[in-house]
C-alpha cells in the first residue's frame, strides 16, 4: 500500500470552558485520540451528529487550530506551528455554507487570486489570472463569470466557486466540511459528481465530514464514525455500511430514510439527547442511550478494537445482527 | 446533471458602473422621495455656495479695507442713511455684508463639521474593528471608555477638550488653532456611535466563512479587517455618517455661539448667531435671524438626507 499523504495519531482538542465568577472552569474534549489516515485519491468520510467534534476536527486539519495532544503528518513528515504557514497551501477546505463563504464584496475573479497572492507572490498578474481562468473551468464554470459578484450565483454555482478557491494552491488534502448539506438535492449530486471527478483528475485526498449517510455512501472509500469526540466505529465503506458493528452506527443507519415504500419500518429509536461533552463518565460514552447497555459499559470505556473494521464496543454486533 | 446546462444562454455583459448606479434601487427609491431629492438640492446649494464664497459674495467681510463702519446696522434692502449702499440681508455693527458672513460663515460650519465626522469615523471605524475582531482585553477597554463617555452629553465632553486643548496651545496661536481644537473636539466627542456600530457589525462578519476562509490561505489579521471586513460593514457607516455631520455642524454652532468655538476673526454661522443675538432686543433682528435660518437649513436638509439614506439601505424598513 501507498504512503498516506496525512496521518494522525492520537489527534486530541481540549477547550478550557472558563465558568463564570462563581462557577469553576471545566474542560471541553472536542476531539479525543483520533486516529486516521488520508490517501491519495482517497475519500475518508466522517461521520457523526452535531456537537461530535466533526469541525473541530476540520479545524485541527486545515491548521486553524493547534491539538492539545497527537500530532499531524504530512508526506512522513511530523507538522509543527511553525511550519503552517508553508503548510497551508498542501490542505484546503470547502466550507458548508456556500452563502457565507464568499466575500460579498469581492468579484469571483478576487476570490480565486487571493490565494496565489499571498502564497505566490513571484506570480504575476496574468499568470494569476490564467491560473484563475483555468480552475474556473475546471469546476465547471464559465469565463464570463470571472468579473461578476458572488450575489449573482445560485447556491450550487457558488459551492463551484469555494471549489475552485480552495484548488487554487493546488492542494494534496482537501477538508470538506458539510459540503453540500446547505444545497438542494438535485444540486447535491451535481456537486458530489463534481467532486469525485476532480478527485480522479487531480489525485486529491478528501477529508469528507458530513452527518449524511446517503451522501457518504456515494462519496466514501473509509469511514469514520464519531460520538462525542471520539471514533467509535473505522473501517471500509462497504463494511461499515453493510455489518456495522457499534449500536450507534446501525442506530444512525436505521434512521437514514430509504425510497422504498415497502421496506421494513425498522428504525431504531435512541433515547435521549447527545449528553454535554462536558459531563463525560468513565464508561463508555453512548451507554446511557444505548439498548445494550450492561453493568460493564457504564464503568469501562471500550477502545477501539478490530484488524480492518474496528469498533469500540464491549458487545459489538455480530454479522447475524444481534 | 447539473445546475448549469452548458447551453444556458450567455448573460450580457456587465454594465458600466454610472448605468449600474442609475438603474439601482437606492436611486430609484431616491427619485421616488420628495423629501429627499429637496433636501439634496438644498444641501447642494448651499454646499455649492459656500465652497463658491469668494466668488459670489459681494463683500470679503473679513477685509477689513473693504468695510465701512458708516454702514452699519443697515436693514435688508433698504439704503444706509449714511453712503446710501444697500444691502440683500443688511449689513451688522461694523458695517459687514451680512450675505456675505454668512456664505463665509458656512464654509468654516461645513469645513468643521466634514472634517470632524471624518476624523470621528476613522477613529471609531479603527477601534470598532479591532475591538471586534481582537476581543479580549483590548475590546473591553475600548468598549467601556465608549460606554463611559457616552454617560456625559457629548457637547460637554466636546468643551471639556476644547477647554483643555486651548489651555495647552500658546496664547499667540489660539485664534488661528481655534478651528483645528474644534474639530479634535467634535470628532473625539462623536467616535462612540462609529466604533459601536462598527464593533457589532463585526462580531457578524468575523464568524462568516469567507473569514475563515481568508485566514486559511495565510491573510494576516489586518488584511483581513481591511480588505474583507470593513468593505462589508461599511454601510450602516455611511447612515451614522451623514446624520453625524449634521449633529457636528450643531455642535460646532452651539460650541462657537457659547464663545468657546471659532473666533470672531473667522466666524462661523454659531459665532454670527452670537454676534446677532446681542443686537435682537434693540431692534436689528436681521443679523440673527438669517444665519440661523441658513444653519437650520443645513442641519434640517443633511439630517432629512440621512434619515432618507438609513430607510433606503435598510431593507426591512422598505
Amino acid at each position: 500500500m501507498t504512503a498516506p499523504v496525512m496521518s494522525a495519531k492520537g489527534l486530541t482538542r481540549h477547550y478550557d470552558v472558563s465558568g463564570g465568577l462563581f462557577s469553576r472552569s471545566q474542560v471541553l474534549r472536542a476531539v479525543g485520540g483520533l486516529d486516521f489516515e488520508l490517501y491519495a485519491g482517497k475519500t475518508l468520510a466522517v461521520v457523526g451528529e452535531s456537537g461530535c467534534g466533526k469541525s473541530t476536527l476540520a479545524r485541527l486539519v486545515t491548521f486553524i487550530e493547534e491539538p492539545t495532544e497527537g500530532a499531524l503528518t504530512l508526506d512522513g513528515k511530523p507538522v509543527t506551528r511553525a511550519d503552517w504557514p508553508d503548510l497551508r497551501s498542501s490542505v484546503q477546505i470547502v466550507f458548508q455554507d456556500p452563502y457565507g463563504s464568499l466575500n460579498p464584496r469581492q468579484t469571483i475573479g478576487t476570490i480565486l487570486m487571493e490565494p496565489l497572492v499571498i502564497n505566490r507572490p513571484k506570480m504575476s498578474g496574468k499568470e494569476r489570472e490564467a491560473q484563475a481562468r483555468k480552475t474556473l473551468g475546471l469546476v465547471g464554470l464559465r469565463p464570463e463569470h470571472f468579473d461578476r459578484y458572488p450575489h449573482m450565483f445560485s447556491g450550487g454555482q457558488r459551492q463551484r466557486i469555494a471549489v475552485a478557491r480552495a484548488l487554487m494552491l493546488e492542494p494534496k488534502v482537501l477538508v470538506l466540511d458539510e459540503p453540500v448539506s446547505a444545497l438542494d438535492l438535485s444540486i447535491q449530486s451535481a456537486i458530489l459528481n463534481l467532486l469525485v471527478d476532480l478527485q480522479d483528475r487531480l489525485n486529491l485526498a478528501y477529508l469528507f465530514i458530513s452527518h449524511d449517510l446517503s451522501v457518504v455512501h456515494h462519496v466514501a472509500d473509509d469511514v469514520i464514525v464519531m460520538y462525542l469526540g471520539r471514533a467509535v466505529e473505522k473501517g471500509s465503506k462497504e463494511a461499515v455500511f453493510a455489518a456495522p458493528k457499534h449500536p450507534y452506527t446501525k442506530a444512525l443507519l436505521s434512521a437514514t430514510p430509504r425510497a422504498d415504500p415497502l421496506a421494513k419500518a425498522d428504525r431504531i429509536k435512541l433515547a435521549g439527547e447527545l449528553p454535554s461533552p462536558l459531563e463525560v463518565g468513565a464508561g463508555c460514552p453512548f451507554a446511557p442511550r444505548c439498548w445494550k447497555t450492561q453493568d460493564r459499559c457504564r464503568v469501562e470505556r471500550p477502545d477501539l478494537q478490530g484488524d480492518a473494521h474496528l469498533a469500540a464496543c464491549h458487545f459489538p454486533i455480530g454479522p447475524d445482527g444481534a | 446533471m447539473t445546475d448549469m446546462p452548458p447551453d444556458a444562454p450567455i448573460a450580457p455583459p456587465p454594465k458600466s458602473r454610472m448605468r449600474l448606479a442609475l438603474e439601482s434601487d437606492v436611486f430609484y427609491t431616491f427619485r421616488r422621495s420628495p423629501v429627499a431629492v429637496i433636501s439634496a438640492l438644498v444641501v447642494l446649494v448651499l454646499v455649492l455656495s459656500s465652497v463658491l464664497a469668494p466668488w459670489i459674495a459681494p463683500t470679503n467681510p473679513f477685509d477689513p479695507s473693504s468695510l465701512n463702519l458708516m454702514n452699519g446696522f443697515t436693514p435688508p434692502m433698504e439704503p444706509n442713511a449714511f453712503t446710501g449702499e444697500t444691502f440683500l440681508l443688511g449689513t451688522d455693527d461694523q458695517g459687514r455684508d451680512v450675505f456675505s458672513t454668512i456664505l463665509y460663515g458656512m464654509r468654516i460650519s461645513l469645513f468643521v463639521g466634514v472634517a470632524a465626522v471624518t476624523f470621528a469615523m476613522i477613529l471609531g471605524i479603527t477601534l470598532g474593528l479591532i475591538s471586534g475582531y481582537v476581543g479580549g482585553w483590548l475590546e473591553t477597554i475600548i468598549m467601556r471608555t465608549a460606554d463611559v463617555q457616552l454617560t456625559f452629553p457629548s457637547i460637554l465632553v466636546a468643551m471639556l477638550i476644547f477647554g483643555i486643548a486651548k489651555g495647552v496651545t500658546p496664547v499667540e496661536y489660539r485664534d488661528q488653532m481655534a478651528i483645528w481644537v474644534l474639530i479634535l473636539a467634535i470628532g473625539l466627542s462623536d467616535w462612540v456611535q462609529f466604533a459601536r456600530v462598527v464593533r457589532g457589525a463585526t462580531l457578524v462578519e468575523k464568524n462568516k466563512e469567507y473569514v475563515q476562509a481568508a485566514r486559511l490561505i495565510g491573510r494576516t489579521p489586518g488584511a483581513i479587517m481591511l480588505r474583507h471586513i470593513l468593505p462589508n460593514v461599511l454601510s450602516p457607516v455611511l447612515v451614522i455618517a451623514t446624520i453625524s455631520l449634521a449633529l457636528a455642524i450643531i455642535a460646532e454652532a452651539t460650541l462657537s455661539f457659547l464663545g468657546v468655538g471659532a473666533p470672531p476673526t473667522q466666524p462661523s454661522l454659531g459665532t454670527l448667531i452670537r454676534i446677532g443675538q446681542g443686537f435682537l432686543f434693540s431692534g436689528e433682528w436681521w443679523i440673527l435671524f438669517f444665519p440661523a435660518c441658513t444653519l437650520l437649513a443645513l442641519a434640517l436638509s443633511v439630517n432629512l438626507l440621512g434619515d432618507w439614506l438609513r430607510d433606503a439601505l435598510n431593507p426591512r424598513l422598505r
